[in-house]
């Protein structure tokens, strides 16, 4: 079972059922400090990325700092 | 005389040694970025939030700052309320803070705020729990309206961002930090020691820079010219300068003069 997904901006198809399956599958490891996710503009907290569930059509942001002024 | 120690910055009943804000981008590496910040003495450093990169790894730059410094992120790069206001969101939860320096931009070419998401953003923050520090154009009114719906600071620019034209609008300035009761920082436009020196003297509650740094030939150097440029203002400032007049007077004494 796959779904067609954007994250951060790319369309995409993922396997993944979870945001934290999501994370790992594109080589971003869960547990790193210092991330935050949104799916279709509501933020996920860290302590839900096990379940929170994907679906097909989903927008899914993960961000980080980075430098700014 | 004024102690500078006894004369903190407080923002939402916080205290900072340093009236120096200062930004994190622009720096040719993390080395020099880290140099220039302990050396402008900033308390307080501004990052953005950006998708991260899914070819390579996460960014670092947060790990060298973060515990070292009150670091408060960005809304920069948004152009609606509801951007910004999802972006403070997403700045809450990677980096743990409720601090977020609200920017809502109406134009690429400017890069001036737009007041209307401006205050739209201001307001649903607020009511989020927000410390929200608002980045507004120097309009005596907006500003206002800022403090009023709740922002824990005010920040007008002095110029366009990035331009290092200093402070265009002095007198607007000087109006907005007569009208507010929370801080007023100029953020935006420095471009020397002198600019920041100058918006501490007409009462500014601190200065808030990055490409001024960054850009600089020697960013060290520039800021630690920005550290003593702020000093130098607020103690000016505190001090009281004498009045303009439009003649000349003597600071020597006339009494004794030889030949009288």
């Amino acid at each position: 079972m796959s779904a067609t997904i954007s994250v951060n901006g790319v369309e995409k198809t993922a396997t993944a059922t979870t945001i934290a399956d999501l994370l790992r599958d594109e080589n971003v490891d869960p547990a790193v400090r210092f991330l935050a996710v949104a799916i279709n503009g509501a933020v996920v907290p860290r302590s839900k990325w096990d379940g929170a569930a994907i679906k097909s059509g989903d927008d899914i942001e993960i961000v980080s700092p980075a430098p700014g002024g | 005389m004024t102690d500078t120690l006894k004369d903190p910055l407080t923002i939402a009943d916080k205290a900072f040694m340093s009236r120096l804000l200062i930004g994190s981008a622009g720096y040719s590496n993390n080395q020099l970025m880290l140099d220039s910040i302990s050396a402008s003495g900033a308390n307080i450093v501004t990052v953005a939030i950006r998708r991260i990169s899914l070819e390579g790894g996460a960014e670092t730059m947060i790990d060298l700052l973060a515990g070292d410094y009150h670091i408060l992120p960005n809304t920069a790069g948004c152009f609606t309320a509801r951007d910004a206001v999802l972006t403070a969101q997403l700045a809450r939860e990677a980096l743990e803070t409720n601090w977020i320096k609200l920017e809502v931009i109406g134009d690429r070419e400017t890069l001036y705020p737009d007041g209307e998401h401006l205050l739209q953003a201001a307001e649903e923050m607020v009511a989020d729990g927000f410390i929200v520090m608002a980045y507004s154009t120097d309009d005596p009114i907006l500003c206002r309206k800022l403090a009023d719906l709740g922002c824990a600071a005010v920040m007008p620019l002095g110029s366009p961002i990035g331009s290092g034209m200093g402070v265009l609008n002095p007198y607007n300035i000087e109006i907005i930090r007569a009208q507010l009761d929370v801080p007023v920082i100029v953020d935006a436009g420095i471009g020397t020691a002198s600019d920041a020196a100058f918006a501490m003297e007409l009462g500014c509650d601190g200065v808030l820079l990055a490409s001024a740094v960054a850009k600089a030939r020697d960013p060290v150097g520039m800021a630690m010219a920005m550290r003593h440029g702020v000093e130098g203002g607020r103690l000016a400032h505190l001090s009281g300068r004498i009045p303009r007049k439009r003649h000349a007077e003597a600071s020597s004494p006339e009494r004794g003069v030889i030949g009288s």
